[in-house]
């Protein structure tokens, strides 16, 4: 049991990349912290540097109070779960379980001790004499987990390990992980790079993107409070809807409020506006404060429990979205309970209340609160 | 429908058979060659069917040698090739999963340039250097030797770049797991990689095996001996006589003993290489 703290550690490569770019981070003892971006961001680099497989060039690791940037992977205490579960293919689960333990020299009885454990635990117990290949892939998942769980170590690190299963072998093993790891209150940090997997797993959530942590936080927090444009559009299904607005546009929307002085949203030349496609209401009137858009119905979404409306703003050109994930300027997402839905091309008014609004700086780098 | 499918199985068989009958003939023709007197072989009207002195013809060719000439008994030989082929096949195969093991898996300065060196190797077979080869054995004081025999034929190239391909295709996952998991490199190396590489061994082993027993120039060049010859040097004796004619059924004998070796490896190997398919998973 420990806690993980990460200060100011950065990665720069001999050809010059910086992989991370200075990152502070700490998992208090029992904590699942879940690290979420993009491809490429450097989720899975950092993970590998807490796990020792990565060399630091910057900055100090420190796992239950001793600084590791210098020791050994099978010093540090922690225990791996890889994407593709690293099985060894020749051996049976058993031996899977106990080379680990064999490797340090544990007497047999106490190996064996752990490996029916972790079994018992994970309903491995007939298959402990199959070979990895004899196994389907969420069997195989389990073994991956046990190998980690006989260890008994300090942390736990998994690197997208449910991304090979299947999505609704995916679901079941999220909350097994999930059950697990509150039975053992081991410190885990979990990498993955989706935003559902994250929201449902993590005490402590990191948002990270081009090597830099976007937000921490707890991940209703992050949700309901995104810091960046980039963590509103990577958190949560569909992404948040962004309009650029004018700055005349800002005063006349959030100037007229007594909470918010007229410096604050208004003394950038403009901002960036946000709100979630299930905060929209489809309605004729309009909320004291909010914001309404007329839309042009372009598409529809059922998915039986809820419809998406794909809109259309009328008077706004067409565009082509900046990033991936977020939506091309002027498309809207609507998110309505229910299968009753629009036709396509109708006209619809969707409304907002000033509540659920969110403001950014223009650059997106700053949630503006008004 | 049913006629045109049976014509078209027929004719590939056909071509098939006549494929078979050309390469089997010769191999036919000297086991019946090996049972019969040498009067009947040398007399020019070579017989199909086998003759009585099979059990006569081997039990002089492998024990007792003949009285005639001063060939040795060709058991000796077969040992002598036997530890050959078998030392030089070990010895290719440790040397190259070793070298390959380092290649593929450490980083460490001029790597690459041992890697191309190794490489540039292929182009230097042992009938391209044999007279240093030559010199430094027998400065070595190793002519009629086994060492002699095996040690200048032990680098392989080939069987290097074949463990660098397969060892390229282990996941690094698999080395990260076992860092954790404890294993320093030669814990990896036994328990993990020499177990997945059992398949790559066996078929590395009968080429290996093959090209060790059949050796010709080396052997011929370092042995002055009797009782350090190959068997392949053998028959080239048993037929190269001086003064006297030459012994049919004994060459034939030899010739089909020393096809025997090779044989049995390649059909007990393929059962091992078939289990090692089935059983070993990657």
């Amino acid at each position: 049991m420990a806690s993980v703290t990460l200060r100011n550690v950065s990665k720069t490569y001999p050809s010059g990349f910086e992989a991370i770019k200075g990152i502070g981070l700490e998992v208090a003892d029992g904590q699942f912290c879940v690290l979420v971006g993009p491809s490429g961001c450097g989720k899975s680099t950092l993970l590998r540097m807490v796990a020792g497989l990565e060399t630091i060039t910057g900055g100090d690791i420190d796992i239950g109070g001793r600084i590791v940037n210098a020791i050994e992977p099978a010093e540090r205490d922690i225990a791996m779960v890889f994407q593709n579960y690293a099985l060894y293919p020749h051996m049976s689960v058993y031996n899977n379980m106990a080379y680990g333990l064999r490797n340090r020299g544990m007497p047999k009885p106490e190996i064996d001790t752990r490996v029916q454990e972790a079994a018992r635990i994970l309903e491995l117990g007939p298959m402990l004499d199959r070979k990895p290949q004899q196994l389907s892939g969420g069997q195989r998942q389990r073994v991956a987990m046990g190998r980690a769980i006989v260890r008994q170590p300090k942390v736990f690190l998994f690197d997208e390990p449910l991304s090979n299963l299947d999505a609704k072998l995916r679901i079941a093993m999220r909350v097994e992980i999930r059950k697990l790891q509150r039975r053992l209150m081991t410190t885990s940090i979990y990498v993955t790079h989706d935003q559902l997997e994250a929201m449902t797993l993590a005490d402590i959530l990191v948002v990270m993107n081009g090597g830099q942590v976007e937000q921490i936080g707890n991940p209703l927090e992050i949700y309901q409070k995104p810091a960046t444009t980039f963590v509103a559009s990577f958190i949560g299904a569909p992404p948040m809807n962004l309009m650029p607005l004018r700055s005349d546009e800002i005063k006349s929307q959030f100037s007229g409020d007594s909470r918010a002085g007229d410096g604050r949203a208004a003394g950038s030349d403009a901002g960036i506006l946000g709100i979630r496609p299930e905060d929209f209401q489809i309605s004729s009137d309009t909320p004291a404060g909010g914001i309404v858009l007329d839309l042009t119905v372009e598409a529809i979404e059922r998915v039986g429990a809820e419809t998406f409306i794909y809109g259309a703003r009328q008077h706004v050109a067409q565009g082509v979205a900046a990033n991936p994930g977020e939506l091309p300027p002027g498309e809207v997402i609507v998110r309505i309970p229910g299968a009753i839905a629009p036709a396509i091309g109708e006209r619809i008014r969707a409304v907002a209340p000033r509540e659920k609004l969110h403001l950014f700086s223009a650059d997106g780098r700053k949630r503006i609160d008004f | 429908m049913v006629e045109h499918r049976r014509f078209g199985n027929l004719l590939p068989h056909l071509v098939l058979l006549a494929g078979v009958a050309i390469v089997a003939f010769p191999v036919y023709l000297a086991i019946i060659a090996s049972t019969h007197d040498n009067a009947v072989i040398a007399n020019g009207q070579m017989p199909l069917i086998p003759g009585s002195h099979a059990i006569e013809t081997y039990w002089n060719t492998i024990v007792s040698g003949t009285g005639r000439t001063t060939r040795a008994p060709v058991g000796g030989m077969m040992l002598n090739s036997l530890i050959m082929a078998l030392g030089i096949a070990a010895g290719k195969i440790a040397i190259s999963i070793i070298s390959a093991y380092a290649i593929v898996f450490f980083s460490f300065p001029f790597r690459m340039t041992a890697f191309w060196t190794i490489f540039i190797t292929l182009m230097l077979p042992v009938e391209v250097r044999i007279y240093p080869t030559y010199k430094i054995t027998s400065d070595l004081h190793m002519l009629d030797s086994y060492a002699g025999l095996i040690l200048p034929l032990i680098a392989s190239a080939t069987a290097t770049l074949l463990f660098r391909q397969f060892f390229m295709t282990v996941p690094k996952e698999l080395v990260e797991a076992s860092k954790i998991d404890g294993a320093g490199p030669i814990r990896f190396f036994w328990d993990t990689l020499l177990p997945l590489s059992v398949t790559n061994i066996a078929a590395l082993f009968v080429i290996l095996f093959i090209y060790g027993w059949n050796q010709y120039l080396w052997p011929l060049l370092i042995t002055t001996r009797d009782d350090m010859q190959t068997i392949v040097i053998g028959i080239k004796k048993i037929i190269d006589v001086h003064d006297a004619l030459t012994e049919w059924q004994v060459a034939m004998a030899t010739a089909v003993l020393a096809m025997l070796p090779p044989v049995a490896v390649v059909v007990l190997m393929q059962r091992l290489f078939v289990k090692g398919l089935i059983e070993t998973e990657k």
